[in-house]
């Protein structure tokens, strides 16, 4: 499926967003766009609310002002282009399901009500499991994998949607080092294959190595870029505050370069 | 000791309620195994949604809804009886909600006073009710059921076939629709119950189908409710899921546990209450608990080799 995006809406826009739990506000105000075929990261201090502008996004809580557009439409009119890889701690890994299972069900939003995933779409499970190096692991219960492993199941369901634009949870968080460089040769891989993906990310010491955009959260949108232009000293100090402790040594790495 | 417990007579408990009073016994069992077929069949959703004790509320509720439509219509026919059924069960599911949405008052003390209110306020109407002429439920019968009672009930006939007991047809209905239902909806019931955020973002509205699944549950709990009553329905749906959840860690297999669960409990449940001369129901129910535990008891040790994944994480 060829799309000229030149001439396309960009796959993400986001205007005024504000979002309140408890008619306590958690994000105001947040102006986004998103290129076509960009590999962005959002970062930002604990509560700066990097999960809850996903969510926002994907109408998973309502909003209190704003809008979202994803290409140029709504999520509804898009859902098939748009996948999610949730945080892993969201969903239950006793739930009575293989590994199958949970990839197939990246395949649901193109089969019709009533009707389950064929043999096609096994195929296609089990390319994408293959990509993630899991599918040895195809039959296991998901409750017998480890943290690096479910992620990578998440990956290869998120894979199986066949979509053109991403919005990744946290997919790093507490991950093996061969999973980590797995998760990041494939976000390089589907950028090439010109998609869109967004991803919250907690690691300061990796956001520019992994992303060629940042969005710096913390309530208010900060700054957002190419990450050659958002990632200063001085922003960074804007989004994470006075906590010095945990920048230092990022902002000495920042300085001592070229 | 002696005393108490009734000797196992071979002849008595095994052989003659099946020679002399074979009708009954058949429709017992076969009732109970409907019964419990079909609340563990629903239960299994419930469970996986973390919803067991909705299942308890519903269940209790329900009797609010049946004596108002009663004073209503003045007749308990199958149409009245599921109207009034999904009505209440959607009612308690949205006060619960409500209640917990504008209050700090946490899920589990919501459902308990939505759900005790309902109750509360059924067992006065009833009595209002009673006043006024005779009503064919009454309390004993609401909270234990009376499965006994079953093959007494004038049996249905559909083109010139006789099936059986009104309560056993029904149920037996309720249950092939259910089946139909999961065989249809399986990819949906299970993206929405594994992870909803996954499902909001294929498009698919969890609203609907959780409100989708209380109204099952409704017509459920109200197709079992003459024959085991209120408290028991609760056990129905949750032991056979649980007996499952023991053996499987896969869906489909765990549904045709649910049904062997449901075989041998009302089997071996019946014979039981033949035995002690108890209610078959509560016998019923006492022996699937014991099938669970045994289930449990037997896995265990399996369970306990296999290291904790998500430990070194």
């Amino acid at each position: 499926m060829m799309k000229d995006f030149s001439t396309t809406a960009p796959p993400l826009e986001v205007h005024d967003l504000t979002v309140a739990y408890d008619r306590r506000p958690v994000l105001y105000g947040v102006d986004l766009t998103v290129p076509a075929g960009s590999l962005t990261g959002i970062i930002g201090p604990n509560g700066a609310g990097k999960s809850t502008l996903l969510k926002a996004v994907l109408g998973l809580l309502p909003l209190s002002a704003g809008w979202v557009k994803i290409f140029g439409g709504t999520l509804a009119q898009n859902a098939r282009r748009t996948g999610y890889v949730p945080q892993r701690e969201s969903v239950d890994w006793d739930f009575p399901v293989n590994v199958m299972d949970v990839v197939l069900m990246g395949r649901y939003g193109h089969l019709p009500p009533g009707r389950r995933p064929g043999r096609a779409d096994r195929e296609i499970a089990r390319a994408c499991l293959d990509q993630v190096q899991m599918l040895p692991l195809a039959k296991r219960q998901i409750g017998n994998l480890s943290g690096g492993q479910r992620q990578r199941v998440f990956l290869a369901r998120a894979l199986a949607q066949e979509s053109d634009l991403y919005f990744m949870d946290e997919p790093f968080a507490g991950v093996d080092a061969a999973t980590e460089a797995a998760i990041i040769n494939l976000l390089r891989e589907m950028k090439a294959r010109g998609k869109t993906v967004v991803v919250v990310h907690h690691d300061l010491s990796t956001a520019r190595d992994y992303f060629d955009r940042l969005v710096l959260l913390n309530m208010r949108l900060v700054a957002a870029g190419p990450t050659a232009e958002v990632f200063t000293p001085e922003l960074l100090q804007k989004t994470y505050g006075g906590r010095l402790t945990i920048l230092s040594d990022v902002v000495q790495s920042l300085g001592e370069e070229p | 000791m002696t005393g108490f417990v009734p000797a196992f007579e071979w002849q008595r408990v095994m052989v003659q309620p099946w020679t002399e009073d074979f009708m009954v016994s058949f429709w017992i069992v076969v009732m109970g195994f409907f019964v419990a077929a079909t609340c563990g069949l629903v239960g299994t959703y419930l469970l996986l949604r973390r919803m067991a004790l909705v299942g308890d509320a519903i269940s209790h509720s329900i009797l609010f809804g049946l004596v108002v439509a009663f004073m209503i219509f003045r007749s308990g026919g199958t149409t009245v009886m599921f109207v009034a059924a999904v009505a209440t069960g959607l009612l308690t599911v949205g006060i619960i909600e409500f209640i917990h949405r504008q209050s700090r008052v946490k899920t589990d003390a919501a459902i308990c006073i939505a759900f005790t209110t309902l109750f509360a306020a059924g067992v006065v109407l009833l009595s209002l009710a009673e006043m006024k002429g005779p009503v064919h439920l009454d309390a004993e019968c609401v909270l234990y059921g009376e499965i006994a009672f079953v093959p007494l009930d004038p049996a249905v006939e559909i083109f010139g076939l006789t099936l059986g007991p009104a309560p056993v047809v029904r149920i037996a209905g309720v249950l092939v629709g259910l089946l139909v239902l999961v065989a249809v909806f399986y990819k949906e019931l299970l993206v929405t119950s594994f992870d909803p955020a996954l499902a909001r973002s294929l498009g698919l509205r969890t609203g609907i189908w959780h409100y989708g699944l209380m109204a099952v549950l409704s017509i459920v709990i109200v197709s079992v409710f003459e024959a085991v009553g209120a408290i028991l329905a609760v056990a129905m749906l949750v032991v056979p899921p649980m007996f499952a959840a023991q053996l499987s860690d896969r869906l489909p297999v765990r549904f045709v546990l649910v049904f062997l669960h449901a075989a041998l409990s009302s089997l071996l449940g019946y014979q039981v209450s033949v035995w002690l001369n108890c209610s078959p129901a509560g016998a019923m129910v006492v022996v699937g608990a014991l099938l669970f535990l045994l289930a449990w008891a037997v896995m265990r040790p399996r369970r306990a080799v296999l290291p904790d994944p998500t430990v070194h994480a």
